[in-house]
Formats: structure tokens, sequence, C-alpha cells
């Protein structure tokens, strides 16, 4: 009868599995190597290190062939496996000064100090296919290295860069950072309440999908609650990590991460009556190289401290932090898969007393015509 | 002081997959969900291997009270061998080694989603349940800054009006499962999907019920002994789902809740029970062996 079907779940997970194993494999080209993936799939990575909140771009690429590719699904995996690390430091704040950039631009200024640096980006190139990568072999990659002998970040460029905010905050023009609570707290050792602490809302922001990012600081872009943003400064290199060690005086260096941070300038802030208006700051920072991610990031980060009495989606801090985090989203949407049918039969038991109820009382309204 | 090197390890994880210190805050935010009947306790809610919204929640409190000599059942829609029970009792099963049954009267712990077992449960058993929505409220307010406050100042009136606006526009009220309850009578508490066959079971039990939100981060708990009501009107009285007239096709039982299938001679519809163990006790005792719980 029908209704066997719906036990016996061991046999059809484990199935299930073998399933999915084979339907990765069954084209029978050559294994992906996960260097490959964390060479050549580079941008792919570092999105799948920012949403699963840990930087490891070995294991991030493991997550990415694990997946197939899907990106959520890596994410998760990854930050399945975070939860199970131990906490063991937490870092001294990083300066952005010291990047080694590989890219720096501003959209706000024609020219900056240090001056412009496109670095790796496509986005003055045609979004053509490209043919010619159906035949890309070793020796063409091997003999393109040679020959273009490009020096990357540390070398060409200089080792720090000024902050263009800064010179707008010298200026006057800019408003100083807000005061408040500056201590650090970790939203994945507590659950907190709105208004979130700002480092809890940045932490919020730089693990968040950044499709779903994207979708609410276009929505204030477009008009909900528009910010009217300038990209103050965008870079995107390589930071320096310290921490401090008890056996130590002098901070410890441990490594350094590659991370794209944005600055985002903003409308007048809304200030106090009789100050002087000045321009705000959005502000945006996530792991990798992912340029959308941090302008979003920027974006909302300001959108979300509007005062306004009528808040647009993205203004709305407990709107945007509660539906930005890719796993969380793609757990509970994907849920819709389980079975539902206790739950179903309770809400069939509630429409047919309604319909039988309504029947009844056009039966009444009749026979009293 | 923790010993963390004198706590077994199951398959390169620690027993019961979390690390003791997650462990340790789960449990004491269970025990001021003991102490505050109803009331919803933030916690952490660390991710796991299983995806939010698939009974993390459940999960977390299982593994944070769960011992070696326990004896584990899980269900799904009140069945033992539906896939997602499956998959939370394997990976419970693969980081403890603890024992697991069918059996309701035989568990100590008892994880379960949208259903409470039909046998009676006693004072040594606990029942997780797994929420994916801890927030009654949330039927008339979506914000939980909103709805914590009018938990702290007990303010239901527009779950009232919510339900007399239902009554007045269907001439019944539409929630089905879910359905909100008074804990204590205090805290109003979203009792998990449960059909609302379930929710007099809740009321002064002999059985510690601990409810756990994983993407929510939330826990609360109906200790025992305490009253959990059904909000109702006077002249409109809460219900649970209508079964007369309907029996069981395998059991014969016509007092359980049951879920129809389309599967009957000619297309028509069948009845079976939901909760698959005792389903298979009755027909036991009528000498029928053949299993619904699958394997």
């Amino acid at each position: 009868m029908g209704y066997v079907a719906v036990t016996g779940g061991t046999a059809a997970i484990l199935r299930a599995d073998e399933l999915v194993h084979y339907y990765r494999v069954r084209g029978g080209s050559t294994p992906l190597e996960v260097r490959q993936i964390r060479d050549q799939q580079r941008l792919a990575v570092d999105k799948v290190m920012g949403e699963g909140s840990l930087y490891a771009p070995t294991i991030a690429a493991l997550a990415l062939k694990q997946a197939e590719g899907d990106s959520i699904e890596a994410s998760f995996i990854l930050r399945a496996y975070r939860a199970t690390q131990p906490r063991r430091y937490a870092s001294l704040a990083i300066d952005c000064c010291r990047m080694q950039v590989i890219r720096r631009i501003s959209g706000a200024f024609q020219d900056i100090p240090g001056g412009q640096i496109l670095g790796p980006t496509r986005d003055y190139t045609q979004r053509l296919v490209d043919f010619s990568l159906l035949e890309e072999r070793e020796s063409i990659v091997r003999e393109f290295l040679d020959r273009a002998r490009i020096e990357t970040a540390g070398k060409a460029l200089p080792d720090s860069f000024p902050k263009i905010v800064s010179l707008l905050r010298r200026e006057g023009l800019l408003e100083d950072p807000e005061e408040g609570d500056r201590t650090l707290r970790d939203i994945t050792r507590e659950s907190l309440g709105f208004p979130y602490p700002r480092s809890a809302k940045l932490q919020s922001l730089a693990r968040g999908e950044t499709g779903a990012m994207m979708a609410l600081a276009y929505s204030s872009i477009r008009g909900y609650g528009d910010i009217h943003p300038y990209l103050g400064e965008l870079r995107v290199g390589y930071v320096p990590m310290y921490i401090r060690h008890p056996a130590r005086p002098e901070p410890v260096y441990v490594g350094k991460v590659l991370v794209t941070e944005a600055e985002i300038i903003a409308q007048y802030a809304e200030g106090e009556k009789g100050t002087v208006p000045k321009l705000s700051l959005g502000y945006g920072l996530c792991f990798g190289h992912n340029e959308l991610k941090a302008i979003s990031m920027g974006i909302l980060d300001r959108a979300m401290r509007s005062k306004s009495a009528c808040k647009a989606p993205a203004e709305d801090e407990e709107f945007v932090l509660y539906h930005i985090d890719g796993i969380e989203a793609s757990g509970f949407v994907a849920h819709w898969k389980l079975p539902h049918y206790v739950t179903f039969q309770s809400t069939l038991d509630r429409l047919r007393r309604s319909q039988a109820l309504k029947e009844e009382s056009k039966d009444a309204e009749s026979q009293g015509d | 002081m923790l010993n963390l090197k004198a706590i077994e390890r199951k398959g390169g994880y620690n027993f019961a997959f979390l690390d003791e210190n997650t462990k340790r805050e789960i449990r004491r935010k269970t025990l001021k969900a003991v102490a505050i009947p109803g009331y919803q306790v933030p916690f952490a809610s660390p991710e796991l291997p299983i995806a939010r919204g698939w009974g993390t929640g459940g999960l977390q409190v299982t593994m944070s009270i769960i011992g070696p000599d326990d004896t584990l059942k899980v269900i799904d829609q009140g069945c033992d061998g539906g896939v997602n029970a499956v998959n939370i009792r394997k990976l419970l099963v693969k980081t403890t080694g603890v024992g697991t049954t069918f059996d309701t009267a035989a568990a100590s712990i008892i994880q379960t989603r949208h259903r409470i077992p039909e046998e009676p449960m006693s004072g040594r058993q606990i029942l997780v349940l797994q929420v994916p929505i801890p927030e009654p409220l949330r039927f008339v307010e979506a914000s939980m800054a909103k709805t914590r406050e009018m938990h702290s100042e007990m303010d239901y009136s527009r779950m009232w009006v919510f339900l007399y606006e239902n009554i007045v526009k269907w001439g019944e009220i539409t929630i089905g499962a879910r359905y909100p309850s008074l804990v204590n009578k205090r805290y109003l508490i979203d009792p998990s999907p449960i059909p609302r066959w379930d929710v007099p079971k809740l009321h002064m039990a002999e059985t510690l019920y601990l409810f756990g939100a994983g993407r929510e981060k939330r826990i609360y708990a109906v200790p025992p002994h305490t009253s959990v009501e059904p909000l109702e009107f006077e002249d409109i009285r809460f219900r649970v789902e209508d079964f007369s007239g309907k029996a069981c096709v395998r059991c014969g039982s016509d007092h359980t809740y049951m879920n129809e299938i389309y599967g009957g001679p000619g297309g028509g519809k069948l009845y079976v029970c939901s909760d698959s163990s005792r389903c298979d006790k009755l027909r036991a005792q009528r000498g029928e062996a053949k299993t619904h719980a699958g394997k």
C-alpha cells in the first residue's frame, strides 16, 4: 500500500547518497584536483570562504568539489566544519592602510593619492564567450606565464596607501565614527537581541550571502530608502593579522588574508540640531575577492543606520540581518521538502469545518428567503 | 574542572558531536527555560552538519543532554522510519553509540518533529521537540524585537483579536497545527507544529518537554505538572482534529491521530495511524507481526 513508501528510509538514504556520488563522476573525465579549483575557481572559493565564514582556501575548494559547484551547499559544509573548530584567539584589529593591494579604486574622485590601481578586474572587458579557452592547454598557460612575468602585490606597489575617507575626515566633510559600544561580541557564541551592537552587525554582514545582500542593497539604491551612495574607495589585497600571545610582549604575526574592503560615502547624516551637516560612511569588508559583496555590505551598513520613521526593507536592521544568512535561508526554504503530512492533515480538518460552516450558513440564508 | 581529555570520542568527533563548552551553554539555557516555563531563552546555536530548519534546535538540545546510558527514539510525523528521523538518528548514533528503540515506553529521550507520541510518557522520560518558528506571535507580528516586548508585558491582545477575526471571517479559527497556548498562565508558546490533537498532552504532564529552535536560536520548556492552556473563547472552545467515524486500516484504532491517504480501492481514501510505534504494538497484540515503523 502507498503509505509504506514513507518508511524504510535507511535504504533509500544510502542509495541517494550513492547516486549523488555517481552523478558527480559519471561523465568519466579526470577527477578535479582540489588545487585546480583553488587556483582556477578563485572567486568561487573566495565566496564560499566569506559565506562559510572561515578563511581556509583548500577546504573551501574541497567543499566546492564535494558540492558539485553549488556555492551555498559548499558554504554550508564549510560553516558546519567551522563550528567544530576551537576558538583560541581573537586577532588584533587589522589595519587596512597596511594592505598589500592588488586593486584599489575610487568612484568619488578622479585621482587619489597613491593612484587608482585597476588590478585584476573584468569591469572594462566585453562579456564575450572566450572560445579560445576551449583549447587551453598547459603549454599555452606556461607560455603565457613566461611571457607576461607579472609581479603581483608586494614589489611593484608601495606597502601602504592612505585612506580616501581619512582625507575627507580631515577636511571636516565626513562624520566621525560613532562612539557607542566598541566591545567585540561574537555572534557565533551568543544570540543577541536587537538593536545589534556594531561589531555583531558587521559580523553578520561579513558572513552574509552575496546574492541576498546584493538584492537588498539594490532595492535601496533603486529607491526604497535610498542613501545616495558613492564608492569612496574599494580595495582588494592582503592584510597582515596579529594576535596577542601571553608568552610574548609584542603582537605576534600569524599570517595574511585576502580581503575586499569598500567604503561607501553616503548622504549627509541626519545630525543633531545645530550641528554642521556631514557625509556619512558605510563600511564593507569580506574575505577574499568579492567586490559585489563588499559594496553591498557598505550600502547596507549605512542604510541600516537610517533614522527614518517609515523604514524601507534595507533600512530595517532586523529585516536585513535575519534574512541575509545563506545557510539559514537555504535550510529553511529547502525544509519544505520534508514531510508535512501531520500539519497538512490538521489544516484540512480546519478547512473542511470552515467549508461546512459556510454551507450551513448559506442553507440558513436560502431558507430565510 | 572539566577534563576534556576524559571525554569519549566517537568517529573523530566529541561525544554527541558538540564540544563540551557548547553543551554546557545549552544545558544552562535549558535550565533557565525550565525555570521560566514557556519563556524563549536565546542561545548561540552553532551550525551542525544538518541543514538549518531540519531539526538543528532539537538536535542541539538532545546532544547536550544525552549520555551513554540513554535509550534514544527519533520520530518525524510520528514515524520512526521517516527519512528525516533516520538521518537524525544516524547522526546521534554515530556520535554517541547509544542504544535506540522504536518503543515509546522504552526510550529515555525521544526527539520528535510534529508529534507527541500517543502512549503516555513518564517522569523519567524527556521529549525533545524540533521547532521551526518559536514565536507564537509571529502570526500577528514579524519583528522579534517587538514580540519580545509583547511577551514581557504579557500583551497578547493582538493574538486574541487575530483569533476573533478568524472566526468572523471563516466561522472557524484557521490555525491547524502550532496552536498558541498559554504556559503556567504566563507565557504564550508556539508548541511547535504538533497537531491540536497533541496540545492537551502538554498540560499537567509527567514528562519534561524541551523545545529547540536552531535557526531562530531559542530554547523553551514545559516542565512536568505545568498548566498549558490553548487559547479559547467561552463560547467557541478549543477543539482538536475530528476523526469521528474513521479508523486506522492497519490496527483498527479509532482514537488516534491519523493521516489520510489516497490509496484505497477505486482511488478512495484510507486512514492510517500517524504514531507508527503504537500502531505496531496494537497489531502485535492482534498477532500481526509486520511492522509499520520501517527499519
